[in-house]
């Protein structure tokens, strides 16, 4: 025990020491700051200009971290809230507890995307990744995919937002016929995981000819494994978007600080550093363009993504319609 | 039985009810922020799934570790002691490494498959309920074994010389003696197990192939995450608990005490198993459990090797954070079920006071985490508290284990020794120290392993406190996964298992030294 008495110690006289610089406190999900992730370079490039001390406090993911701000409500330490996804904008936006950011910046989004309360930060499509060898001809559309005898694993889109995204994907492109399409689908799906990394685990352990991720998942084992048998497919109808977002929230008391930091998120320092760690697309393209490999993804003709009202609507309909489909 | 009705009792009370705070506190704490509660033809029909699928999985996990344990007993052979170790080693990994080591045997490309490939066979899925029931038997199978295993083992050598002496077959042993024993055991590993399964939800997710296989647990997860529904996470919470206190009782009804009275602690020896027929079932029973539970621990064992070189630094101090919270959850844990257990065997409210102990198995870790940050949150910040709150959930959690492993043998040293020690005027602490921590050593070592080992494996709430600086092995490698490092995150696994497994060979050891045997 003595030694968190000492841990206690140093804590207290760290806390001391910094009290005149203040603390801007970012909630985000636990992967953008775990050491392999965006979290530690970002925080040194800012601190180095801010002239304050950036802390990351983590929830599991964008759905978890929205969880933790409603239970924490008005009470929140956070004065930034990063990682929501544009499923869950709608609901975080109802809440109050977000404050309009009042930037324009230009971003290199596939699609129009205007929120006064949040700003997008990365984004991606979700596509079914495969290998090359064992799928020489991928499918083009749900449609192809529901008749070929390929086997896909899913998310569960109670559970998680790739999930989620997924559902939303069919409902933008299918509309009334989502239920439809998801019982054509039935046979292709070997197993429904609870998050996304159970899915691309049982990929890449042969469960599957197909997972639920992003175009941008084969750059991963491209750029860090040196492996180019991956590959994602564009679907004809479209692919559907993750546009991640961040806002900064109404009750913070360092209102100046969020906002800069919102603004340095949209810079090169923050850009840069998202392609090789988040492994999704930078809401501003680096000067330099995105990292090598990169040009290998395949690009969607089309991009879809519902209006966050409509995507809110849908949510629970839609979940009871897959559930209907697949429970058969 | 009113004996000794002060401290002792008294001491019991407490903590069972501190338990008791604990799972339905927080419960209430998240049903007071709710708004509305409702309870949908989808939460009916995962109510229905997760019983039927925790009925089976309990009653084949129970059915089986029968003849296994039974084979273990009887029977000497090399390596028989690895066995028995190795036999606690499922129930300590975690879901997803578990999942995808079953699936290294079992699954589309698994060995089982490929084998039936190669000898021209169809191949079979394992996706599906019978998927769900086989996940869930790999996981408690080993404990049912472990927990029937200490009831075998507490049948007095005397009685068995006895039995010899009077000519009894192996028909006659099994009336006479392990009959009794089983029918004081076997409820209790019956519910115990039951219990783990309502609250399970990957296993049957991943396995099941689909939203058919939906437990009241993915609702729990589903409300508190994605709806913030606290109310329905409240009313599914409530509903797991009602099941547990009705299982609980049930088998508290189907319990019936073992009269053997004491013996001498003489190395156990059979002399009616010796015919061939005997032994050659008990061979094959025992290969089939070794082979059932040894492929897909090996298959990890296999993968997690080749990944270790690509871990990041970040796991050496988490592996640390959790031995440490493991240790301090095992202390914590061991106190309050020796005191939980005088309290039971001094009699009154017995049955409150154990069903008390048993809740934290259907309580769902989720709830209880989110309870405590709302309770937590206005007075302090919830990291500042992280590691405690984890040592003190995990404690929580594991006592049930402890408690139905440590019970049974406490309740036979006090029929034993009850009524001399009483007339000894040897009460409280001196109790303690001469009568029940001398007999009950081998079990509390053995349940402080399993304890230190649960406590490792579990991410608990530590995922709703912690932040970067505090994450525990399992929380790197759930986010390592996250993260496409499944190489790094196999390699973590391997490491939290060999930890988990060194903790829970040293407080088994430590508690074996001194045995007979």
């Amino acid at each position: 025990m003595n030694a968190s008495i000492l841990a206690a110690g140093i804590l207290t006289i760290a806390t001391m020491a910094m009290a005149e610089t203040p603390v801007l406190t970012v909630l985000t999900y636990d992967s953008f700051t775990a050491e392999w992730g965006p979290g530690p370079a970002i925080e040194k490039a800012f601190e180095a200009e801010c002239g304050c001390d950036l802390k990351f406090v983590t929830a599991g993911d964008g759905a978890a971290v929205l969880a933790r701000l409603k239970l924490e409500g008005t009470r929140s330490d956070a004065d930034v809230v990063l990682g929501l996804d544009t499923n869950l904008t709608a609901d975080a936006a109802a809440t109050g507890l977000f404050a309009p950011h009042g930037q324009t910046v230009a971003t290199n989004l596939p699609v129009a995307f205007n929120d006064p309360l949040f700003l997008p930060f990365d984004w991606g499509w979700f596509a079914f990744v495969y290998d090359k060898a064992k799928v020489p001809t991928p499918p083009k559309s749900f449609e192809d995919l529901a008749a070929s005898s390929l086997k896909i694993v899913i998310e569960d889109p109670r559970s998680s937002t790739p999930g989620l995204g997924l559902l939303m994907w069919v409902k933008a492109a299918y509309g009334d016929r989502a239920p439809e399409i998801w019982a054509a689908l039935a046979d292709n799906i070997v197993t429904v995981t609870p998050g996304w990394s159970e899915a691309y685990g049982l990929f890449l352990n042969g469960e599957a000819d197909m997972v639920l991720s992003y175009t941008t998942s084969p750059a991963y084992h491209l750029i860090a494994e040196k492996d180019d048998s991956k590959a994602a497919a564009a679907f004809d109808e479209g692919n559907y978007l993750q546009i991640e977002v961040a806002g900064k929230l109404a009750s913070s008391p360092h209102q100046e600080l969020a906002d800069k930091f919102l603004a340095f998120m949209l810079t090169e320092s923050f850009q840069g550093a998202i392609p090789e760690t988040n492994w999704m697309y930078p809401a501003v393209t680096p000067k330099d363009g995105l990292p090598k490999g990169f040009e290998t993804l395949v690009i969607p003709s089309k991009s879809l993504l519902l209006p966050a009202n409509e995507a809110q609507a849908l949510r629970a309909p839609s979940i009871e319609e897959w559930r209907a489909a697949l429970a058969r | 039985m009113a004996r000794r009705a002060g401290p002792v009792t008294r001491a019991g009370r407490a903590v069972a009810l501190g338990v008791a705070a604990l799972t339905l506190g927080t419960l209430l704490a998240v049903l007071l922020r709710a708004e509305t509660a409702s309870f949908g033809p989808a939460d009916w029909s995962a109510l229905r799934f997760t019983v039927l699928a925790a009925l089976t999985a309990a009653t084949l996990s129970v059915g089986l570790a029968v003849p296994a344990s039974r084979a273990l007993t009887r029977r000497r052979f090399p390596g028989r002691g690895l066995v028995i170790t190795l036999m606690g080693a499922p129930f300590l990994l975690p879901v997803v490494v578990a999942v995808l080591g079953l699936l290294a045997v079992f699954g589309r490309s698994g060995l089982i498959n490929r084998t039936f490939e190669v000898l021209g066979l169809s191949p079979v899925s394992i996706y599906g309920p019978h998927g769900v029931i086989l996940g869930l038997v790999f996981f408690n199978f080993p404990l049912a074994v472990r927990m029937v295993l200490s009831g075998w083992q507490a049948i007095p050598a005397e009685r068995l010389r006895l039995a010899a002496a009077l000519g009894f077959g192996p028909d006659a042993v099994f009336r006479h003696l392990e009959l009794p024993m089983l029918r004081q055991t076997l409820p209790g590993a019956f519910v115990a197990i039951f219990l783990v399964c309502l609250t399970s939800f990957a296993i049957p997710l991943t396995l099941g192939g689909g939203p058919r296989a939906t437990t009241l647990e993915l609702g729990i997860y589903q409300a508190l995450r994605f709806d913030y529904d606290l109310g329905r996470a409240a009313l599914l919470a409530a509903a797991q608990f009602a099941l547990c206190a009705v299982a609980v009782g049930l088998a508290a009804r189907l319990a019936l005490p073992t009269r053997f009275g004491a013996g001498l602690d003489r190395q156990v020896e059979r002399w009616d198993t010796r015919g061939w027929v005997l032994r050659l079932q008990d061979s094959v029973v025992l290969m089939l459990s070794c082979g059932f539970l040894m492929l897909p621990l090996a298959m990890i064992a296999l993968r997690g090797v080749e990944g270790l070189p690509e871990m990041p630094a970040s796991v050496w101090p988490a592996a640390l954070r959790s031995v440490l919270v493991a240790l301090v959850s095992t202390a914590l844990c061991m106190a309050a079920t020796v005191t939980l257990c005088a309290a039971i065997s001094a009699g009154p409210a017995a049955r409150w006071i154990e069903t008390a102990g048993m809740l934290p198995l259907a309580a769902s870790s989720l709830v209880l985490g989110t309870g405590l940050f709302i309770l937590v949150h206005p007075f302090a910040s919830p990291e500042r508290l992280a590691l405690p709150v984890t040592a003190l959930v995990n404690a929580a959690m594991a006592m049930p284990y402890a408690l139905r492993l440590i019970l049974p043998a406490h309740r036979e040293v006090e029929a034993a020794f009850g009524r001399l020690s009483d007339s000894l005027a040897l009460t409280g602490l001196a109790r303690l120290r001469w009568l029940i921590l001398p007999r009950l050593r081998p079990v509390i070592g053995f349940a402080s392993g399993v304890v230190a080992a649960l406590s490792m494996g579990d991410l608990g709430v530590i995922a709703l406190f912690a932040n970067e600086s505090q994450a525990t092995l399992p929380l790197v490698v759930q986010q390592l996964m996250g993260a496409y490092r499944m190489p790094a995150a196999a390699g973590a696994s391997l490491l939290l298992v060999g930890l988990s497994f060194a903790l829970f060979w040293i407080c088994d050891r430590g508690g074996r030294r001194h045995a007979a045997s």
